[in-house]
């Protein structure tokens, strides 16, 4: 029995066109997962100015010209084994932390906007070098572990209040009465979570073997209290739930069809 | 200062990859006007004159495929290739990362990019992106000529796409042609070449990359590098 040419090259062409998308379906697998695996990464510190990590991902080019401005080195581009993803900028305060150059060299000379300056300036609509202010930076928070902390331990170190920039401000320290010795004071060192930039001249100045006061991430380090909870005796609490945007309800009930709703209570 | 990816010159404009601008943008992200600026000049410098002269002359990746592609003809002369790949995949690698950046919402392509890992490993030093070079060169060496420049990268098929009317561009002269063919045993993208031994022309494809290979090799004069004339 005759096969019809025809009928057997539409085959063909079928065939051909589910191998192909199949090729481009375990390439784009791969692809896409492996870019979505180097991309996820919380845990790098930004130069100043950075955009939220989903952002700068998205906007950074890997071009290195904020690498090259920091007059401190501070900044390194990832290779492929670092704790960032490859190309991206980013520092460890514990080897050089940002010194927080008032000009903020690295800043203006990135070329995608992965570094807003605006973010950091006084005025926020004005990037002019005079008003440049490095403090409004956020590259991260400083946080500290009390177990590995001499001062908790009543050595009266002050190695990272001393360092910090925002002496005072950022960090500051509290005295206690060291109830051991009778005599002396703790200085214990605490960090205020509003000021604090992430530059980790505390970190890279804490005498213990890994430094007890260290520079995090600040979507790492944060909570988040949400809209359930208000301070009823501070007025201004009510501000920050102005700003949340009122859940729509679906079904709009009576109070009595939504107490007497059975749904999901009870497993059959 | 900077890099192939962005950098800025005399302190006063960028040039920027178009590609990975491109992928930003596909991402969502509206970037900054200096990368687009820089993108613009680059691509319009080789939309306009240069063609896909990028990938000959100034990729750094050029110089490994190049490194292997000597070691192909001097050491495994008659091998055949391993793969018999489609030289069309590249435009396929093209779409597929701008889909992917979009997706990801990062720079696919970027991401992975080996031409990255070389420029960004000479000019700040190398981690283990240099494996990833190394991976060209023996794909490239072992398994398919011209692997990475021809059938692969999709920043080769991206300046492909968009340079196809550059003004510079080789013009061949049938009359001298003595049908040698010699111009077609160096070219890397031998397609371009339909015309040779057949008639008067240019070699309008976007594919050529301006390496000038064959015009060095011809003994008869027959190709030269001029301005293209539309009207051919």
């Amino acid at each position: 029995m005759n096969k019809n040419p025809k009928a057997t090259s539409r085959r063909d062409v079928l065939k051909t066109v589910f191998r192909q998308a199949g090729f481009l379906g375990l390439g784009g697998l791969s692809w896409g997962g492996l870019v979505a695996e180097t991309s996820a990464n919380e845990l790098a510190l930004r130069p100043p100015g950075a955009l939220t990590e989903e952002d700068f991902m998205k906007a950074c080019i890997k071009c290195g010209t904020c690498v090259e401005a920091c007059p401190y080195d501070s900044l390194v581009l990832a290779n492929p084994e670092d704790n960032a993803p490859a190309g991206t900028p980013y520092f460890e305060p514990r080897n050089i932390p940002c010194y927080m150059c008032r000009d903020i060299p690295c800043v203006p000379v990135c070329p995608s906007g992965a570094l807003d300056l605006k973010s950091i300036s006084a005025d926020d609509n004005i990037a002019e070098v005079e008003k440049l202010e490095i403090n409004k930076a956020r590259m991260g928070v400083a946080m500290v572990d009390k177990d590995s902390c001499l001062a908790f331990w009543g050595i009266q170190c002050d190695a990272c209040y001393r360092v910090c920039p925002l002496m005072g401000d950022a960090i500051s320290l509290e005295y206690k009465r060291n109830e051991r010795t009778g005599k002396h004071a703790f200085l214990q060192p605490v960090v205020n979570r509003d000021s604090c930039t992430g530059c980790g001249m505390c970190e890279h100045a804490c005498i213990t073997e890994k430094p007890a006061i260290f520079v995090l991430p600040v979507e790492l380090a944060s909570g988040k209290v949400g809209d359930h909870y208000i301070k009823g005796w501070d007025k201004k609490d009510e501000e920050r739930l102005r700003n949340q945007k009122e859940k729509q309800q679906k079904e709009k009930k009576s109070a009595e069809d939504y107490l007497n709703d059975m749904d999901g209570l009870i497993d059959d | 200062m900077g890099n192939y990816s962005s950098a800025l010159v005399f302190d006063w404009f960028y040039l920027t990859d178009p590609h990975a601008v491109l992928q930003t943008l596909a991402t969502g992200f509206v970037i900054a006007i200096d990368a687009i600026i820089g993108a613009v000049i680059v691509l319009l410098f080789y939309a306009l004159f240069a063609g896909r002269s990028f990938c000959s002359w100034v990729c750094p990746m050029n110089m490994v495929t190049d490194l292997a592609l000597w070691i192909r003809k001097k050491f495994f002369k008659d091998q055949k290739n391993i793969l018999n790949v489609n030289r069309k995949i590249r435009y396929w690698v093209l779409g597929l990362g701008l889909m992917l950046s979009a997706i990801t919402g990062v720079a696919a392509f970027e991401m992975i990019n080996p031409i990255s890992f070389l420029h960004r490993g000479i000019i700040f030093g190398f981690g283990m992106g240099w494996a990833a070079v190394l991976m060209v060169f023996l794909f490239d060496l072992l398994v398919l000529k011209n692997g990475w420049c021809g059938h692969i990268c999709p920043l080769g098929a991206f300046y492909s796409a968009t340079t196809r009317f550059a003004l510079i561009k080789v013009k061949f002269d049938n009359v001298k042609c003595t049908k040698c063919w010699k111009c077609k045993v160096v070219c890397p993208e031998k397609q371009v070449l339909k015309i040779v031994g057949e008639r008067d022309g240019f070699i309008s494809s976007g594919e050529c990359n301006s390496c000038g290979r064959c015009i060095e090799i011809c003994d008869d004069d027959a190709l030269k590098y001029s301005i293209y004339n539309y009207k051919n």
